[in-house]
Order: C-alpha cells, then sequence, then structure tokens
C-alpha cells in the first residue's frame, strides 16, 4: 500500500508455494519423541481404540504379566477423569495422566510433556493409552513404534470397513472380549479380512483379558517387538 | 472431530509465512486433501472461518483440493485412483488391493497482499 495515500499503488499479490504438511510440526516432535525413547532403549506403544473395547483391563492383565521381565510406565489419555490412570497406578507402575479436556486425541506435544514425568533411564517399555476414538487419533503420529488398534466383539466387525484410517496405521490388531464371542454375531474372519484390505501387512491377535485367552500371544509380540527395538 | 486442531496448525503456518513476507494480508490459502487424511472438508472450512477472524487471514479463502487414494489390484494388476474411502478395484470388483496415498493433507499455496515497500 502506498504510504501515502493508503492507495493500492507499490503493492502486489504474492503466491507462495509452500507444500508442507499441515501437521508437520507434530510429525518432527514425534520423531523427536522417538529419539528420546530410543536413546533410553524403551520400546513405545499406541493404544487405540473405541470408548470401552477394553484398553485398561488389557494394560491391567498385560503389567500383571509383563512386570517381572520388563520395567513398563504407562500414558493415560482421558477427555476427563483420571479414573483409568487410578486402575493403573495400583498395579504399582508409574503412570501419568493427560486429561485432554475437548481434545479427541493425543498428539506430540502432549506426549512429549508426559515423558518429563517418566524415569526414563529405568524403563523398557511405554504404553500410550490414547483417547477413546476410533477416528481423530490415528491422525496424530505421536514417536511410538507400534501403533496398537483393539477392536472388542461386542462392538461389532464392520468397524475396520467404517473406521479405516485407524486400522490403516496400525501394526497389529487384537480382536479383545473374545470370551463374549458367543454372545455376538462378531464374525472374525470378517473383521481381518476387511482390516488387511487396507493394511495388507496386519498382524492380528485374538484374546480375551478377562479370561486370559490369548494374551501370551501377545505378550510375545511385546517382548519380540522390544527385542527389534535393542537389535 | 479433530478439525479445530488441524486449522490451529494451518493458522500457525500462514502467521508464519505472512510474517515472512510482511504480507498485510492472506487472500488465499490452497490445501490438499486426500480421502484418508481423516478430515472432513466442510468441517474444516467452518473450523477455518472460526479461526482466521481477526487473524492476518481474516479475509482469505479456503480452497480444498482433493488429492486420490490409489490402488493397485492384486489380482488384475489394474492401477486405479479414487476420491473415496473404497478399498476395491474398479475393474474386477477385487477387494485385493494395495492402496498408496490419499493421506495427505497438505498446505500447497498461499496468495497474499504484500506492499512492495517505498521506493
Amino acid at each position: 500500500m502506498c504510504q501515502d495515500c493508503g492507495c493500492s499503488a507499490g503493492s502486489g499479490r504474492k503466491i507462495i508455494e509452500v507444500q508442507k504438511n499441515v501437521l508437520a510440526s507434530n510429525t518432527s516432535r514425534a520423531r523427536a519423541n522417538r529419539e528420546i525413547l530410543e536413546e533410553h532403549g524403551i520400546l513405545g506403544m499406541n493404544l487405540m481404540s473405541s470408548p470401552g473395547s477394553g484398553k485398561t483391563l488389557l494394560l491391567e492383565k498385560t503389567i500383571a504379566r509383563l512386570r517381572d521381565r520388563l520395567s513398563v510406565g504407562v500414558i493415560e489419555g482421558d477427555l476427563e477423569t483420571d479414573r483409568d490412570a487410578e486402575r493403573i497406578r495400583s498395579t504399582g507402575v508409574p503412570v501419568h495422566q493427560i486429561v485432554t479436556g475437548q481434545t479427541c486425541h493425543l498428539d506430540a506435544f502432549m506426549l512429549q510433556g508426559a515423558l518429563h514425568h517418566f524415569p526414563l533411564e529405568a524403563l523398557d517399555l511405554l504404553f500410550v493409552e490414547n483417547v477413546g476414538n476410533l477416528v481423530c487419533p490415528a491422525t496424530y503420529e505421536l514417536g511410538t513404534h507400534r501403533n496398537v488398534v483393539l477392536l472388542s466383539t461386542t462392538e461389532g466387525d464392520d468397524k475396520p470397513a467404517k473406521y479405516p484410517i485407524a486400522f490403516k496405521h496400525a501394526d497389529v490388531m487384537l480382536i479383545t472380549k473374545m470370551d463374549q464371542l458367543p454372545h455376538t454375531d462378531f464374525d472374525t474372519d470378517r473383521a481381518m479380512r476387511d482390516a488387511r484390505v487396507i493394511r495388507p501387512s496386519l498382524e492380528v491377535i485374538q484374546l480375551s483379558a478377562r479370561s486370559g485367552d490369548g494374551l501370551s500371544e501377545w505378550l510375545d509380540y511385546i517382548e519380540r517387538a522390544v527385542q527389534q527395538l535393542r537389535g | 472431530m479433530h478439525e479445530f486442531s488441524i486449522v490451529q496448525s494451518l493458522m500457525d503456518a500462514i502467521e508464519a509465512h505472512a510474517a515472512r513476507e510482511e504480507a498485510e494480508s492472506v487472500s488465499r490459502v490452497v490445501l490438499r486433501v486426500g480421502p484418508l487424511a481423516g478430515v472432513v472438508p466442510h468441517l474444516l472450512k467452518t473450523a477455518f472461518d472460526t479461526f482466521k477472524a481477526r487473524s492476518v487471514a481474516e479475509a482469505a479463502e479456503l480452497v480444498i483440493e482433493t488429492s486420490p487414494l490409489e490402488l493397485t489390484c492384486r489380482d488384475c494388476r489394474q492401477i486405479s485412483t479414487t476420491d473415496t474411502v473404497r478399498f476395491k478395484c474398479p475393474q474386477c470388483s477385487s477387494l485385493n488391493v494395495e492402496a498408496r496415498e490419499g493421506d495427505a493433507l497438505v498446505l500447497e499455496r498461499l496468495e497474499m497482499e504484500v506492499t512492495d515497500g517505498p521506493t
């Protein structure tokens, strides 16, 4: 704009080619988080699912079975309340709660803040229980090494087809509440087929945290992943 | 519904570029979005209209270009593109397809009004 009278002389339109991912800053923070975890030899696992699919119970049972072999920490993401964190805290492992308020997902910056609350040099494995939501968390990388998606038999086998993005980013799908299978019309083959259309390399483990069936396969998966990280 | 968070990141990028160019205003924002990006275009627009108020992009128009999902059929080898989240070969209807791309969420371009400075 002209300095004297405010007319448009001397000004112009400029086009800037940016070509940059909108979430680039989250992605680079996630990369930095991963480096922090790897410096300390910690495997990070990001658990994602709908509300009520059994993430917290699975974590309780997993910690009980693993704690003699691995030192575990847990980050709990919740919209409100620290009830899940309290449940995990009662197992005796270090827990940090992130209350997201209105935010429907965790992001890499929230994870960075949470890492300060852990004795990183003492940990082998860090679970992140993401906000119960099968849509938004999938868009935000955290810097963890494995994305774990839980799908419970009581939710229905159509979730992979309905929420493809969560499954697209998953490394392993846990079909949970297998003890409830007889009471549902959940078709495990269909759920696996639909999920592998979206993510061909997806590993699938069927389990029931309540009965313990399938848990050892899940624990093997975790221990293999820890070994891989350590080379 | 994480479109508000995404637009918050978008506004940060817009403000940074506008400041670097010493722009008076931003008039057009072009975003490229794929079907696997996990965002709903009209919700992005609503969020953008909320966030842009009293910013350098107050009068800006948000243009959303779609970026397709590329499917390679493992049965008939046909390569196709789609703007929907449908993992099905249009040639042979096979579900045995490999999906690539489609998750773009890219700030492509900004158009801004700049002052050339005193001559």
